[in-house]
């Protein structure tokens, strides 16, 4: 495989696997702090 | 769609595959630049998928300055977010194209690459205006920023028609040519892409709506904690 292509296509998924990543972690910290603010409500 | 969200994200991977097979293996190999131009099938419909966020930013961010509404100011800023996202794309696989076809990795001065650089500026300028600022006004701001920041969208796409530039023409509408073999493969990876920006819009979607609604209920725990 040409090397322009590969490194093209896995910077590609890694740019929208960063950003995935960077989604899933703000949903973690909101479901904690729904978590904390159920007993208190 | 919460229920019908794990369906389609398996459709939506089932259908980036056959689109990475077509990019790799069924698209026939271009007789002047060879794999190489397959990063085509990556960077084109990240373009497309990015303008198309743009736009959907600015006509949210005119709707919320005609009629302010939570829903109208969370899809500017989630289409913004996930445009950048996908114009991020295009400008890394760009260069990485440029350099065994140009000869180097970047053209300074060359009008849609100083455009698309422009762009990409203007809306993570958007982004670090709404992160950073808390100001009652910030999401007026932004959208008037949004506004003035999508006139940029055609100057980025009719800059090789108007100006002597390295890019080549459009692959479609313009004065370039394509092998319908290639321009299938090219539009199935566009449908893909767009799946999964599609996902990945609703997905942050959610997320930003929930989170003004915590905000919302911690702002009224604090006041009734105030009152005693």
């Amino acid at each position: 495989m040409n090397p322009y292509l590969c490194a093209a296509y896995i910077a590609t998924w890694t740019i929208h696997i960063t950003y995935l990543g960077i989604v899933a972690r703000r949903y973690a910290r909101l479901r904690r702090e729904i978590k904390e603010l159920k007993p208190k409500v | 769609m919460k229920r019908a969200f794990p369906i389609l994200a398996i459709l939506t991977a089932l259908l980036l595959s056959y689109a990475l097979r077509g990019a790799l293996i069924t698209a026939p190999t271009d007789q002047m630049q060879g794999d190489v131009y397959r990063i085509i099938y990556y960077h084109v419909p990240s373009a497309w998928t990015a303008f198309l966020l743009f736009f959907i930013n600015f006509v949210a961010s005119i709707l919320y300055l005609v009629r302010p509404s939570q829903r109208a100011d969370a899809v500017a800023l989630v289409a913004a977010e996930v445009g950048v996202v996908f114009c991020t794309v295009v400008l890394v696989t760009g260069p990485i194209w440029a350099r065994p076809v140009w000869g180097i990795w970047w053209a300074p001065g060359d009008i849609r690459l100083t455009s698309t650089l422009v762009m990409w500026l203007i809306y993570v300028s958007y982004l670090v205006l709404r992160r950073f600022s808390n100001s009652s006004q910030t999401a007026k701001l932004a959208a008037a920023l949004a506004i003035f920041g999508a006139l940029d969208i055609p100057l980025v796409y009719f800059s090789i028609w108007f100006f002597r530039t390295q890019h080549p023409q459009p692959v479609i509408g313009g004065g370039g040519s394509i092998d319908p073999r290639m321009l299938h493969v090219l539009l199935i990876n566009w449908l893909a892409f767009l799946c999964f920006a599609g996902l990945v819009f609703w997905s942050r979607y959610r997320l930003e709506i929930l989170q003004r609604q915590l905000q919302e209920t911690q702002a009224a725990e604090a006041l009734i904690e105030s009152r005693g």
